[in-house]
């Protein structure tokens, strides 16, 4: 079945190299991972430094629960962020039905909601005093939370279903991006030899889309991993809870990293495996942008099925808590609002912006040196500049801290002592330093969905350019990009909209009086007054969705389609 | 094209507000949420014209002075929790103060032999009780917890939380490592649920009839009473001051500390030396329903009204010593589990 879709790898690099550039290419990839890895590298140091081992008490005590509950929240985030990423996106690329072009982008919103944020909302709905028990007791008569079961959201299951509800748009909108490059005459072929359509899903389609889809599920665990929010209110004993108590609760910076370390080896090992095991297939698609997508045209039943699938992620991942905080945004309306908000909301679009473009530079510059040079070397390359998105944030911010203060304490004392004055602190402390995280900790993002969409480009269009005098500079901006726009605005999207829920590392490397609209949120709901964060968390949603209708737009556009 | 776009950014950069090291400023590394600052760091800069600049964060900002060494911005350390405090004093972040100002405002207990930290505010930590389910003096003790009687009728935050593990360290210093592990046995047995949420989520719980006691800190319920949407939750509990009558509530302290690298000291001296005045421990009373730290001024309105506060007089030192042997203990136990 693969030999449909797979073929040798070709050995893409030895013939297309001119040395001299290639090296040009190499030389810049070594030096951007180099600093990009900066920042991890300083954790593994401070693992070697515990202030005394914290194994044996933990693996006595907390330690097998810390990593039970870790890998079932990561198994039931999983399979349901596959469930409906997978679900949706085939929906709305392959079937017409009401409202598909509505679904196309709004199926994007629930992405703009912090995890910590819909954890609150859907705790505020469905904890006893809320709305949906209270109107079960006038129902039913019951008086009190003994006359009747009702499920706990504060639970595994409960952090599955928020993290799930929020995180689900990676698999949706690389697993979208991926059936929209497909050519159909596959589809077309595998229906004519006697497949049905869902056969068809399975054995041809979602094997061709695996790369992609790969790289959205990796992000969707590794946030989870990572996740401190959520799991810390809903009182799940996960590994990061554990991290996180080493680090405050016994002091013990050097344990909290080596447990950060152990959850990096972890994330590695779960890509390399998936790696791995398609190890042999290599896959190219001739993309047709002439050739448009058929959709199905399906029985109106068929189409209710294709709505309904579609509508209950968005309803429960954006409507329902996106009208609470408007709820709660009108009645504190006049605690909340703040004139401060214009100017928060700028930081917050300035940083998410500047670090969006950062990423893809960066990202398409390793991602295009290791298609020029697919050594074992380039690849460890690559997974080194990703490993920032295995990390949680507080612990990488520590890391990014060590580097730039190290390099300010390093040179102002240069100046001391040769110039006799001070240049203090230059980059620690500064919206540098912000950028410099959200870049080292969303590099993963666009590293990973443009080297995925390279992979998927025959190398015979580089041949072709090279071999008409093309260097392999122009041949990117000539031939890879143009073809890459709907994966590069994807990867833009992502990186722009995670930064702008960025919470634990902006916390501590910002600036003195500097606030972003995450980190406003956050000073309320951490002293349990959601209420009053409302207003700017719904501000955050908003200010994610423009960006999320512009760019959707752009990716529907770089095909035509009927 | 691309170039005037890399000259925006790096404009943009450099424009966004640096550290600020000019005179009359002071600039403030905090360990609690800036809007509860805010109305005391308003007094200061009417007061003395200093303006002040905050970074909040709730965890690493310790580790960023550390890192940032001379050159650090950062002129104070406002922090909650004993333990937090202590550990800039063990790593050496934190300078000495000695101003008659501060030691005459702020009682010998409350602040570092040294002057090394001071603390701000005390909070009790208490036991709110149903006003339905629960008859007065029915419970006055820490130790009353463990009773059998309360099978299945308490609720508390996580053990792991900064509160909880200064409440088991202080349990450590009064009765020994295992009876303390006896003790906080004793009150998981009692639970009603899994350990969860924040203090105001347990006080919610005993308006649900989910349990009948809960352990929090008096400032949380204070606020819920100064909240309308809040007050009818709260109206639904009593508290209770434990141990009044024998060796004293169990409090934890929000304190200030100079830091060694301080660029202007002057200032965080006078900002220290303005927190402990009379003028603003009224503001923390009044606006966060604390217990100021300074004797002269009493607790006022709501706060006086729930009665006198007799503190443990167990010094902040030993509970801060205490801290890994309760994490531990609190692990031992699977509090949380």
């Amino acid at each position: 079945m693969t030999e449909v879709v797979s073929s040798a790898n070709p050995g893409l690099s030895q013939p297309l190299l001119a040395k001299r550039t290639s090296k040009r290419w190499m030389i810049s990839a070594l030096i951007t991972t180099a600093i990009v890895a900066l920042p991890v590298f300083s954790v593994l140091y401070l693992a070697l430094f515990p202030d005394e081992n914290i194994w044996p008490h933990l693996m006595e005590t907390t330690l097998p629960r810390y990593l039970t509950t870790t890998i079932k929240l990561m198994i039931g985030v999983g399979i349901l962020t596959l469930i409906i990423g997978l679900s949706t996106a085939w929906a709305v690329t392959m079937c017409e039905f009401p409202g598909r072009k509505f679904f196309e982008w709004a199926l994007l919103l629930p992405f703009a909601v912090p995890a910590y944020v819909i954890a609150y909302v859907y705790t505020s709905l469905l904890d006893y005093a809320g709305p949906v028990q209270k109107a079960l007791r006038e129902w039913f008569g019951w008086q009190s939370a003994a006359d009747y079961w009702f499920p706990e959201i504060r639970s595994l299951e409960g952090a599955v279903l928020m993290i799930g509800l929020v995180l689900y748009p990676y698999v949706y909108l690389l697993g979208r991006a991926a059936f929209m490059e497909q050519s159909p005459s596959l589809f077309a072929v595998s229906r004519s030899l006697g497949h049905s359509a869902i056969s068809t899903f399975f054995r041809v389609v979602l094997p061709i889309a695996r790369p992609a889809i790969a790289v959205g599920l990796s992000l969707v665990l590794m946030e989870t991993l990572n996740d401190f929010g959520t799991v810390d209110f809903f009182a799940v004993q996960t590994l990061t809870l554990g991290l996180f108590d080493t680090w405050m609760n016994l002091g013990n910076l050097g344990g909290a990293a080596q447990i950060a370390t152990t959850m990096l080896m972890f994330v590695v090992i779960l890509v390399t495996l998936e790696r791995y095991s398609r190890r042999r297939q290599q896959q190219f698609a001739a993309r047709d942008n002439r050739d448009p997508i058929h959709r199905f045209t399906m029985s109106f039943p068929r189409q209710m099925i294709c709505l309904a699938v579609c509508a209950v992620p968005l309803v429960f991942g954006f409507i329902i808590p996106g009208a609470t905080l408007g709820y709660y945004a009108w009645e504190y309306f006049d605690e909340s609002w703040n004139p401060n908000f214009i100017r928060n909301t700028f930081n917050s679009l300035f940083l998410s912006g500047t670090a969006a473009l950062t990423t893809l530079l960066i990202g398409v510059t390793l991602a295009y040196s290791r298609r020029l040079h697919n050594t074992r070397g380039m690849q460890v390359l690559m997974r080194l500049s990703s490993l920032g998105y295995a990390m949680p944030g507080a612990v990488l911010a520590v890391g990014v801290i060590i580097p730039l203060a190290g390099f300010d304490n390093w040179f102002d004392g240069l100046m001391r002592d040769y110039f006799g004055f001070s240049t203090g602190l230059l980059l620690s402390g500064t919206a540098f330093a912000l950028v410099f995280a959200y870049t080292v900790r969303f590099l993963a993002v666009s590293a990973g969905s443009v080297e995925s969409a390279l992979q998927k480009i025959t190398p015979s269009m580089d041949m072709a350019s090279r071999s008409l005098g093309h260097t392999p500079g122009k041949t990117l901006v000539k031939v890879h990009l143009p073809m890459l726009r709907g994966t590069l605005v994807t990867a833009a999207l992502v990186v722009f909209v995670d930064c702008m829920k960025e919470l634990p590392a902006t916390l501590i490397l910002r600036p003195f009086n500097y606030e972003t609209l995450a980190t406003y949120v956050y000073q309320f709901a951490s002293d349990e007054q959601l209420y009053h964060s409302a207003l700017p968390s719904l501000i955050i949603v908003l200010a994610g969705i423009i960006p999320i209708i512009l760019m959707s737009r752009s990716i529907s556009n770089s095909r035509t389609m009927t | 094209m691309r170039m005037k776009l890399a000259a925006a950014v790096a404009i943009a950069l450099t424009a966004t507000p640096m550290a600020a090291t000019a005179d009359g400023e002071v600039n403030i590394y905090s360990y609690r949420q800036a809007y509860l600052l805010e109305p005391l760091l308003n007094a200061f800069t009417d007061e003395t014209g200093i303006k002040t600049n905050v970074v909040f964060a709730k965890q690493g900002l310790a580790e960023r002075l550390e890192r940032e060494g001379r050159n650090s911005p950062a002129d104070v350390v406002m922090t909650v929790d004993i333990s937090r405090i202590n550990e800039l004093v063990e790593k050496n972040l934190v300078a000495e103060v000695d101003s008659d100002t501060v030691n005459k405002n702020i009682p010998e207990n409350l602040r570092h032999p040294d002057g090394k930290w001071f603390a701000l505010t005390t909070r009790g930590r208490l036991i709110f009780t149903s006003k339905d389910r629960v008859e007065e003096g029915e419970i006055s003790t820490y130790e009353d917890l463990t009773d059998a009687k309360w099978k299945g009728r308490i609720c508390t935050r996580s053990g792991k939380h900064p509160y909880n593990v200064a409440l088991v360290s202080s349990m450590i210093a009064h009765h020994g490592e295992e009876k303390a592990q006896e003790w906080l046995q004793g009150v998981k047995d009692n639970l009603a649920r899994k350990p969860q949420g924040g203090d105001r989520d347990q006080i919610r719980a005993i308006a649900e009839g989910v349990c009948d006691l809960a352990l929090g800190n008096s400032y949380y319920y204070g606020n819920m009473l100064m909240d309308e949407n809040q007050r009818p939750t709260a109206e639904q509990v009593n508290l209770v001051f434990p141990n009044a009558n024998d060796r004293g509530t169990h409090v934890n302290i929000s304190g200030i500390s100079l830091t060694q690298s301080a660029p202007n000291k002057d200032n965080a001296i006078k900002l220290i030396e303005f927190l402990s005045s009379p003028s603003a421990q009224r503001i923390y009373a009044e606006a966060n329903s604390e217990y100021p730290a300074n004797p002269e001024v009493k607790p006022t309105g709501m706060v006086a009204e729930w009665g006198e506060m007799n503190p443990d007089t167990l010094s902040l030192q030993e509970i801060a010593n205490n801290r890994n042997s309760a994490v531990r203990l609190i692990d031992r136990v699977d509090y949380d589990g």
